[in-house]
This record gives C-alpha cells, sequence and structure tokens, in this order.
C-alpha cells in the first residue's frame, strides 16, 4: 500500500510541475462558468431550478471533455515511461507491477477528482452568490452528478492504461485514445440513433436496449444525471429512461465495472510483459 | 569471499532473438567485474536477468541467494542499478527524484541526501530541474540512486559512456570505495581499455556466448598476443646478423618490423641491442586491450 501512495504522489508531483493540473482545473472552470451563464440566460426567471440548468449543461460538457483529460494523461502512464527508460529503474526496485499501474491509477484520478471538484464547485459557487434560491434535492442531483463525473473519468483513465500496457510506442497510443474518444463520444451515439430509427418505430427489445446503454460508459452517465428528476425533463432523456428498467443502482455497478475490467487487464498485460 | 550472484547454464529466448546462450559465471563479494561486449552482445539482457526483471529460458539466477525475479522483492533492496543512459523525470529537481527513489527503497532521506555529495552533484545544482542537467550530472544522480541503501551488488550498464575522463576518473574512484567494503559490482562496457587496474575481472560476451573469464592478466597470457618490434637501423650501416637470422622480419627501407611471441621477445630484444650503434630508433609495442579484445572476438568466429 506504501508503495501505491508513494507512485501516486509522484504522479501527483509531476502533475503539479507539468501544469496539468492547473489547466484541467482552470479549463473545466472556465467552461463551466461560461455554461452556467449561458445556461441561465434563456430561461430567466420562470421557475425551473436553476441549478437544474447546470446539472444538465456540466454532464454534456463531462460526456465530452472529462473522456478526453482521462486519456490524455492516462495514455502515456505505461509506454511513456518505458519509451524514456524510466519504468525499467523502477521495475529494478523492490515494487510490484500492479503497484505502479495503481499507484498511478490513483494519482491520475487525485487529479482528476480535484480538477473536477475546483471546476465545477466554481460554478455552484458563483450561482450561490447570484442569491438564487437551490432546493436541498437539486444539492444532492448536483453532488451525485460531480461524483459520477469523476467516476467517468476513471474509467477512461482504465481504458488509457490498458492502451497504454498493450501499445508498443508512445503515438500508437496516443492514437488509439483519441480513437476511443471518438467512438464512445460521438460515433456510438450515432450508429445508436441511426439504429433506431432505421427500426422505423418497431418496438426495440428493452433488453437489447439496455445492454447498447449499458455498452457505452458515457451513455450510463447520461442515463444517471439526465435520466431522472427535473434534469429528465429539461434534457428530455427522461423518455428513454422510463422505458429502461435499469435503476441506479445497477447503472452505478455498470461504471464500477467499467472501471475495474479495464484497470485489471491493464495490470495483467503488464504483469506478464517482460521489461 | 562469497558467491552474491549465481548464474548457471542460463540462456533467454526471445521470439526471434537468441540474446543470451549458455552463459555461467559466478560473481563473489569485493569483486568488480567488468561484462565486455559489442552493443547487442548480450550484456544488458544477462544484467536485466539479475535484476529479475525478465525470467530465463533455461537455466537458473541466484541473487544474494534467492531468484530476483520471484517472491517479495526483498532481494531488490540490496541492489542497486543505473540503466545505459539513464533518464529521470525532467521537471523534478534532483532532489526531489532522489527522495522518490529513497521512499520506495525505505531508506532515509537524510542519508540519501548525503550521497549528493558522495557522487559530487553541487548543492546548488541539487535543486534545479533535472532538464537543467548536463549528461554528467544525469550520470552521478543515477549513480546515486544505485547507491541508496548500501546495496550489496551493483551493476552498472556502461556507466562510464559519454562521461569526460575527469569525471570517469572519480567515478572509477567511487567504485574502488564500494569495492573495499565488500560491495560486488558489475559493470558492462564495450571498450576494455578503460578497464586496465580497475576490473579484477572481465568477462567478454559475443551474441549472447561467454567467449573469455579472467583477469586481464590471465586473459593475456591465454590470448598469448605477439609483442610488435621495430627497429631503423642507423644510416650506412650493414645489415646486422640478427635481420636475416629470423624468418619473420619485413623491411621496408632502413625500417625493419616483426611481431614476436612472448617466449622470443626477451632473447630477441637482447640481440638486437646488442650493437647499440647500427641502430637508429627501437620501438616494442605491447598488445594493447583492443587487440586483446579483437583477438577473443576473432577467436569466437573461427572456431
Amino acid at each position: 500500500m506504501t508503495n501505491i501512495l508513494i507512485i501516486a504522489g509522484k504522479e501527483i508531483q509531476e502533475g503539479l510541475r507539468n501544469r496539468w493540473v492547473l489547466a484541467t482545473t482552470l479549463l473545466l472552470a472556465a467552461l463551466a462558468l461560461t455554461l452556467s451563464f449561458l445556461g441561465s440566460a434563456p430561461t430567466g426567471n420562470v421557475g425551473v431550478n436553476r441549478l437544474d440548468v447546470i446539472i444538465v449543461s456540466l454532464s454534456s460538457l463531462t460526456i465530452f471533455l472529462l473522456p478526453l483529460i482521462a486519456l490524455l494523461l492516462s495514455h502515456d502512464a505505461v509506454v511513456g515511461e518505458s519509451e524514456r527508460g524510466t519504468m525499467l529503474l523502477l521495475l529494478s526496485y523492490p515494487i510490484g507491477r500492479s503497484e505502479v499501474i495503481f499507484g498511478k491509477f490513483l494519482g491520475h484520478l487525485a487529479i482528476l477528482a480535484f480538477a473536477t471538484l475546483c471546476g465545477y464547485g466554481a460554478a455552484a459557487v458563483a450561482l450561490t452568490s447570484t442569491g438564487a434560491e437551490v432546493g436541498p434535492e437539486s444539492w444532492i442531483a448536483f453532488a451525485s452528478m460531480v461524483g459520477y463525473s469523476i467516476l467517468l473519468g476513471a474509467i477512461f483513465l482504465a481504458i488509457g492504461y490498458l492502451m497504454s500496457t498493450l501499445a508498443s510506442e508512445r503515438s500508437t497510443a496516443g492514437g488509439i485514445a483519441i480513437g476511443i474518444w471518438l467512438f464512445f463520444v460521438l460515433i456510438y451515439d450515432m450508429a445508436l440513433l441511426g439504429g433506431l430509427v432505421a427500426a422505423q418505430g418497431h418496438a426495440v427489445p428493452p433488453l437489447l436496449l439496455d445492454l447498447l446503454l449499458i455498452g457505452n460508459p458515457t451513455d450510463v452517465y447520461r442515463l444517471l444525471n439526465l435520466g431522472s428528476g427535473s434534469a429528465g425533463a429539461l434534457s428530455g432523456l427522461g423518455g428513454i429512461a422510463d422505458h429502461s428498467r435499469l435503476s441506479t443502482p445497477v447503472l452505478t455497478a455498470a461504471l464500477l465495472i467499467w472501471t475495474a475490467v479495464p484497470l485489471g487487464l491493464a495490470n495483467l498485460i503488464f504483469w506478464r510483459r517482460e521489461a | 569471499m562469497t558467491i552474491t550472484v549465481e548464474i548457471a547454464g542460463v540462456s533467454k529466448r526471445y521470439s526471434k532473438l537468441h540474446a543470451v546462450k549458455d552463459v555461467a559465471f559466478g560473481l563473489n563479494t569485493g569483486e568488480t567485474v567488468a561484462l565486455v561486449g559489442h552493443n547487442g552482445a548480450g550484456k544488458t539482457t544477462l544484467i536485466k536477468l539479475m535484476l529479475g526483471l525478465i525470467r530465463p529460458t533455461e537455466g537458473h539466477v541466484r541473487v544474494l541467494g534467492e531468484d530476483p525475479a520471484r517472491g517479495d522483492f526483498a532481494v531488490r533492496q540490496r541492489l542497486g542499478y543505473l540503466p545505459e543512459s539513464v533518464s529521470f523525470h525532467l521537471a523534478l529537481t534532483g532532489r526531489e527524484t532522489l527522495s522518490f527513489y529513497a521512499r520506495l527503497k525505505r531508506v532515509d532521506l537524510a542519508s540519501a541526501d548525503r550521497l549528493f555529495e558522495r557522487v559530487g552533484l553541487a548543492q546548488e545544482a541539487v535543486d534545479r530541474p533535472v532538464r537543467t542537467y548536463s549528461k554528467g550530472m544525469r550520470q552521478r544522480l543515477g549513480l546515486a540512486q544505485a547507491l541508496l541503501g548500501e546495496p550489496r551488488v551493483l551493476l552498472l550498464d556502461e556507466p562510464t559512456s559519454g562521461l569526460d575522463p575527469a569525471l570517469r576518473r572519480s567515478f572509477y574512484d567511487l567504485i574502488a570505495g564500494l569495492r573495499e567494503q565488500g560491495a560486488t559490482v558489475m559493470l558492462s562496457s564495450h571498450a576494455l581499455t578503460e578497464l586496465e587496474g580497475r576490473a579484477d575481472r572481465v568477462i567478454i560476451v559475443n551474441r549472447g556466448i561467454k567467449i573469455a573469464d579472467g583477469t586481464l592478466d590471465e586473459l593475456r597470457r591465454i590470448a598469448r598476443l605477439p609483442t610488435r618490434i621495430s627497429a631503423r637501423l642507423a644510416d650506412g650501416g650493414p645489415a646486422p646478423a640478427w635481420a636475416n637470422g629470423g624468418s619473420h622480419w619485413k623491411r621496408t627501407g632502413q625500417l625493419l618490423e616483426a611481431d614476436v611471441s612472448p617466449e622470443e621477445k626477451i632473447r630477441l630484444l637482447h640481440d638486437i641491442t646488442a650493437h647499440p650503434e647500427q641502430l637508429a630508433t627501437l620501438t616494442v609495442a605491447e598488445p594493447t586491450l583492443d587487440d586483446l579484445y579483437a583477438h577473443f572476438l576473432s577467436g569466437q568466429e573461427t572456431p
């Protein structure tokens, strides 16, 4: 355990030094603030809870941005160190390979969580400072949105590590990372929509739809944050969510499995690999 | 003297490449051993095997009585390693880098700090980012991390390549100090020349096979390399008697050259110098370490 913390500490230290932490925090804060102020303009004071509007905007932001940041952080984690020659030295120390992987994961997750908490927290602070009234339910929804955003980041960190242990060159890992981002964030949903349109109103078996939704972590995230409550009404996703039998615990478990499986695979491959 | 590292019948095969073939040797406490070979001869593979980073296809490796590739890595606590062309994270300072490695080895940070002085890294450089370091300073930092925790076995992969002569010298002084404390030092090199008087033993590998193992003097004796004698005759003198005696003199103008075996050398020199007035100059060139190295390499190619 100590070794994991030592590695995580070093990742955070490097992240602070090469401005990764600063850059991601500022980026998320700037976008969150922009979205929350622009987002509140059209609704005015028509009774819709303004925090719910922010939740919808920030969820959409998360789906695009957090996977990208996570992949950028993680795709280099193993293959980059191997290429620079620092991995060989690290592995000659009394440290297990899984400790290296989990330590890096923990460090990167801390960076990501810090940036998300600060960035999205800034939006919430800005909202309350304008004197808007926000109900406790909306606060809970906001907090779980931030939590699920970090979990979504963790998934793409884990996928990035898997790429990083599989690839033999940094550039390959980078290319695959971009491809994965495009697939999950854009292509998958477009294909799914296309499929539903092509079905022309024929009922898609609910089980198939559920599986298709669980097959993409960003869709699971969407269902969790936009599928229920007033956010559901705002985003229009409530319709799908009502038909789907996926409950919050099932969706949360799906996100956790999406983290554990790629991370476990990355660990296994790294463990079997010869340095 | 006890054996600290034992390599017995070790082969390492990658999918296409046979990197190490049936190599066996042992290293003792307080011994400095040089592993010499071309690039790609199998030196780094052997060092990785001793570190337990890769597992042998055949044979077994024992370091301080344990298999370095399995177990709880306790043996790595007492092992120091300096990789070939060592690199560090460029944004961190020398002190941050060393304390990271010290924490991994559970070495207290104060004793880690003292290593900077030992490897000659100036205090003002310690708190600068590694990015600003010269090649020599990075190598010193690399050596400092290898020395963490007073290792019993040190494996140094081409530690002096790219260092200037002054640094090289202080580097070998440091190794001599470690040897006196009883550490086993194995350093790899692609040249024999700088090892004279610095390595107790030399192991030459080529294409994954160990082709020589012994002290430099032993290797010289085994190789029986000839000494080259060249003599320039004084002008106008007659050809001396010894020039016609042996058949292997090569004459170009006034210059006579011959390769002489170790046994004939003394007698021949005696004959030549019996009449000093006949000679203008006399040069005796002993075989260099490069000649010795070339001899062992060519010996393998035509067995």
